[in-house]
């Protein structure tokens, strides 16, 4: 099974990226648990984000474009990156996604991944 | 045991181990239960009469490759059935000499990503082979909403991609948790109605206890679930000891032993000397060990209130439950502590304003307290807030020093 991890960081995670002090420590972390996927042969895909205050959403209403400045959703996770992994079954991907350093302090989203009829 | 009777209890051994078979490959359980259903027909049909097959697991497969045989034939088949068929022919030995992959099934039914309320009906479903509605009247929701439910539970299953593998030694004890808390609140459900009609109920005490044995049988060196079956069978002992001919209430302090299934209660005194050789106590066990302790207590008329405290601090620290906790109070209040049993009640008075044997347990205290005008109001609000009628009308009229207790 293909399964997306989408990976859901509070505020105060995302300010770790450009502090000094909890840099090194939030990157490691990350940097660490992909590592991790990469050796184990699981990761197919992904890609970290840059923080939602970067975030462009647009709607298309009525032939009107409205474009809102930050992200679809006002919550207090945002979304922080995603990765593509291919394992056995859901216990696996949520084995890895309790690895990952969003679940302890925000939270992982498991979806399989929609493949296309030729694909499945 | 009639015919009929013996051909359902082998259908039903054989029928979740074939689904467990085939569902362990695809995760498909619809289309394993769609493969077999013609089979498992014939073999309702037929077994009465001609008398059990000597191995009831290879007929039946041979009835499924009939079937798929016919499927060719008659495309009104699902065709989602047809890989399983297939697959049915695959991996199915001549010699049925197949695996026993049930606890595996148990515990996809189990499983965290399945939503709680799902878990019992889909195990009734799966491993039982019960329909859809038979399992909806004995959880009282309608045969379309329970349909619903399995379906999409089943679609879970497979499109979530719940593997059929046993979890790890990390996530075993949870998992394992998780099934036998399904099985008890499958009984809980059943216990419940019986206790609503006062007659024989929807049979769900009896499927659930099937599932428990199943459990103990598929599990021979695991304690609590030897504890969970301990548990229920100590209950369903005294089941037709809980009213009089008259069909009124009689508390535990009441019942005659008499009346009590002997056999019942042998079996569970055994399963929980076993379970206790593993020296891993557990909610289940010691939850047992209770009913055993009340059981001794009332047929020896020795006096063990100290033990049943003992016991009932033991579950709070494990299972901290409202049920446990007021229990547990009432244990304080029998064992000569009525003042600190009034204490730790009026701890728990926040949350539990609502719950009946917090009012029952607190009649019971205060009428040991001598406070005959307080534990009269308390048993008041207890029968307010009684479901079941004969309760009710036990405490409506139960006199002051009367204990609300063990209403199982």
């Amino acid at each position: 099974m293909q399964y997306a991890l989408i990976f859901a960081e509070p505020a105060t995670e995302f300010q770790k990226r450009n502090d000094p002090a909890a840099a090194p420590a939030y990157w490691g972390a990350w940097t660490g648990y992909i590592g991790a996927m990469r050796a184990a042969g699981v990761m197919t895909g992904g890609h970290g984000l840059e923080p939602p205050i970067l975030a462009t959403t647009l709607r298309l209403r009525d032939g009107q474009r409205h474009v809102q400045d930050g992200p679809y959703a006002d919550s207090k996770e945002q979304l922080g990156g995603f990765v593509a992994i291919e394992v056995p079954d859901l216990d696996t991907a949520l084995e890895w996604a309790s690895r990952s350093p969003a679940a302890a302090v925000g939270s992982v989203e498991i979806r399989p991944i929609l493949l296309a009829p030729a694909d499945a | 045991m009639s015919a009929a009777a013996a051909a359902e209890l082998a259908a039903r051994q054989a029928y979740g181990r074939l689904v467990a078979i085939l569902a362990a490959r695809t995760r498909d359980v619809a289309a394993a239960e769609d493969a077999l259903s013609e089979a498992f027909h014939a073999a309702l049909r037929r077994w009465p009469e001609t008398g059990m097959p000597e191995n009831p697991v290879a007929w039946l497969l041979t009835a499924a490759r009939r079937q798929h045989g016919h499927a060719h034939r008659h495309i009104q088949v699902r065709a989602a059935a047809e890989p399983t068929l297939r697959l049915l022919l695959e991996e199915a030995p001549e010699t049925a000499d197949i695996p026993d992959r049930r606890l595996q099934l148990l515990m996809v039914c189990a499983h965290p990503a399945i939503a709680l309320e799902a878990q019992a009906p889909l195990m009734l479903q799966t491993v039982l082979g019960l329909d859809a509605a038979r399992i909806a009247a004995c959880f009282l929701t309608s045969p379309a909403a329970m349909s619903q439910r399995l379906v999409r539970a089943k679609a879970r299953i497979r499109d979530a991609g719940i593997g059929f593998e046993l979890p790890g030694a990390a996530e075993l004890p949870a998992r394992l948790d998780s099934v036998m808390n399904a099985i008890y609140a499958a009984f809980g459900t059943g216990w419940a109605d019986l206790l609503a009609d006062g007659a024989g109920g929807t049979g769900l005490v009896e499927e659930a206890i099937w599932l428990a044995r199943l459990l103990v049988a598929l599990l021979p060196g695991a304690p609590e679930p030897k504890g969970l079956l301990a548990l229920m069978l100590y209950a369903a002992a005294r089941r037709g000891a809980r009213r009089d001919a008259a069909g009124r209430f009689v508390p535990l302090s009441a019942q005659d032993p008499q009346a009590w299934s002997r056999a019942f209660i042998a079996e569970a005194e055994a399963l929980l000397r076993d379970a206790a050789r593993a020296a891993l106590p557990g909610r289940f066990q010691i939850e047992a060990a209770i009913q055993s302790v009340h059981v001794e207590a009332r047929i020896t008329g020795a006096d063990r209130a100290a033990a049943l405290l003992a016991l009932y601090d033991l579950l709070a620290r494990l299972s901290p439950t409202a049920g446990v906790l007021v229990a547990r109070a009432a244990a304080i209040a029998d064992a000569g502590h009525a003042q600190a049993a009034l204490r730790e009640l009026d701890g728990l008075a926040g949350e539990l304003a609502g719950y009946q044997p917090w009012w029952a347990t607190r009649a019971h205290v205060l009428g040991l307290l001598g406070e005959a005008e307080a534990a009269r109001e308390a048993r008041r609000r207890a029968a307010g807030l009684a479901e079941d009628p004969a309760v009710r009308a036990w405490l409506l009229g139960a006199q002051d020093h009367a204990g609300p207790r063990n209403q199982a």
